[in-house]
């Protein structure tokens, strides 16, 4: 009994899950399969505008809807992938591209991480390198002056 | 020194932190720089929304600048700004022009009915088309056109009193001053 009850609520709730993304994605009717994979591929590279966070091929904002559909004519009249793309960066800026060009603008985003990698490995070079020397010396000092102090290399004022 | 140093890095972090806070409250995260400003602003053909039958067109437009303001029945924050635009609008020195995006006709004409019509001419863009070469992605949206059909300005959500004081009348005034040689 209760077995059966639990299987009856499962398949509503996939028959609900199942709702929810027809709602999200309605049909298109595409000229072949390798076209439908192309809008996808394409709209899954953009962002909605709107609810900032979605792709457009996932957001149910109105607008999104429409710039589908816009998509979806262009690809039917034979735009490319680059002239779809050069069209809504020129309406929407490159905010709608989940992938920045560089430009003089986006230089840091590009190269910020790097630019942080190299200074992060120049400073721990450079403690290494002062640790080392400042070693040696104490090591030398260390050979003369075994028994006052056993342990002068390490002055805490290192961190 | 050295000691201190851990100390300044803190504060480093702390300055960031408190920057990004503070550059936070000045911008709103969710507006999206328009690439049309200082462009013409795109060819358009609509309908009156009162009279159908006619249709306007962005060279009718052209000698005089106006504000177009996106709006529509279903925006709840146009409700938000419908009384500033009442307000400040016939002080603005500009026309006025109402965009109806994505609306039935009917819901906006019974929606300036109930709050006001603060326009000198409303056109309709019910399929939503034209508003996409205006980079309009929800409403409300205000754009200010010059009358060369050149956009100076736009914002993107309600114009409150502040930000026509802030921006939009500083900017009317930029456009003035320029039209006279």
């Amino acid at each position: 009994m209760t077995r059966s009850l639990i299987r009856m609520l499962l398949v509503m709730l996939l028959a609900c899950a199942g709702m929810a993304h027809a709602q999200a994605i309605e049909p298109m009717p595409f000229a072949d399969h390798a076209q439908e994979l192309r809008f996808q591929h394409l709209t899954q590279q953009l962002r909605c505008p709107m609810c900032q966070n979605e792709t457009l091929a996932d957001s149910n904002a109105p607008i999104a809807r429409d710039l589908r559909n816009q998509i979806f004519q262009m690809m039917q009249h034979g735009s490319s992938d680059d002239e779809i793309k050069q069209y809504l960066v020129a309406r929407y800026s490159n905010f709608v591209l989940y992938d920045p060009p560089l430009t003089a603008g986006t230089w840091l985003l590009w190269f910020g991480p790097l630019l942080i990698l190299l200074s992060g490995g120049a400073a721990v070079l450079l403690a290494i390198r002062k640790r080392s020397q400042r070693g040696t010396v104490a090591t030398e000092a260390s050979t003369d002056n075994a028994l006052i102090d056993s342990t002068p290399t390490d002055n805490g004022d290192d961190w | 020194m050295n000691r201190l140093l851990p100390f300044f890095g803190f504060m480093l972090l702390v300055l960031l932190f408190g920057f990004g806070i503070w550059w936070n409250t000045q911008h709103d995260q969710n507006a999206i720089p328009s690439p049309l400003l200082d462009k013409p602003a795109p060819a358009f053909n609509l309908p009156k929304l009162y009279e159908p039958t006619q249709t306007v067109s962005k060279a009718d437009l052209l000698g005089q600048p106006y504000l177009l303001n996106v709006f529509a029945s279903w925006c709840v924050e146009c409700g938000v700004e419908h009384p500033v635009l009442e307000a400040e609008g016939p002080s603005l020195g500009v026309q006025l022009v109402g965009y109806n995006y994505k609306d039935a006709p009917a819901d906006a004409k019974r929606w300036l009915a109930e709050h006001g019509n603060p326009y000198n001419l409303l056109i309709a863009d019910e399929p939503g088309h034209t508003a996409i070469d205006f980079g309009v992605y929800g409403a409300p949206e205000s754009f200010l056109i010059d009358a060369k059909g050149m956009i100076r300005y736009k914002h993107i959500g309600p114009l409150t009193p502040d930000v026509v004081a802030r921006e939009l009348k500083p900017a009317i005034a930029a456009m003035a001053r320029e039209a006279q040689p």
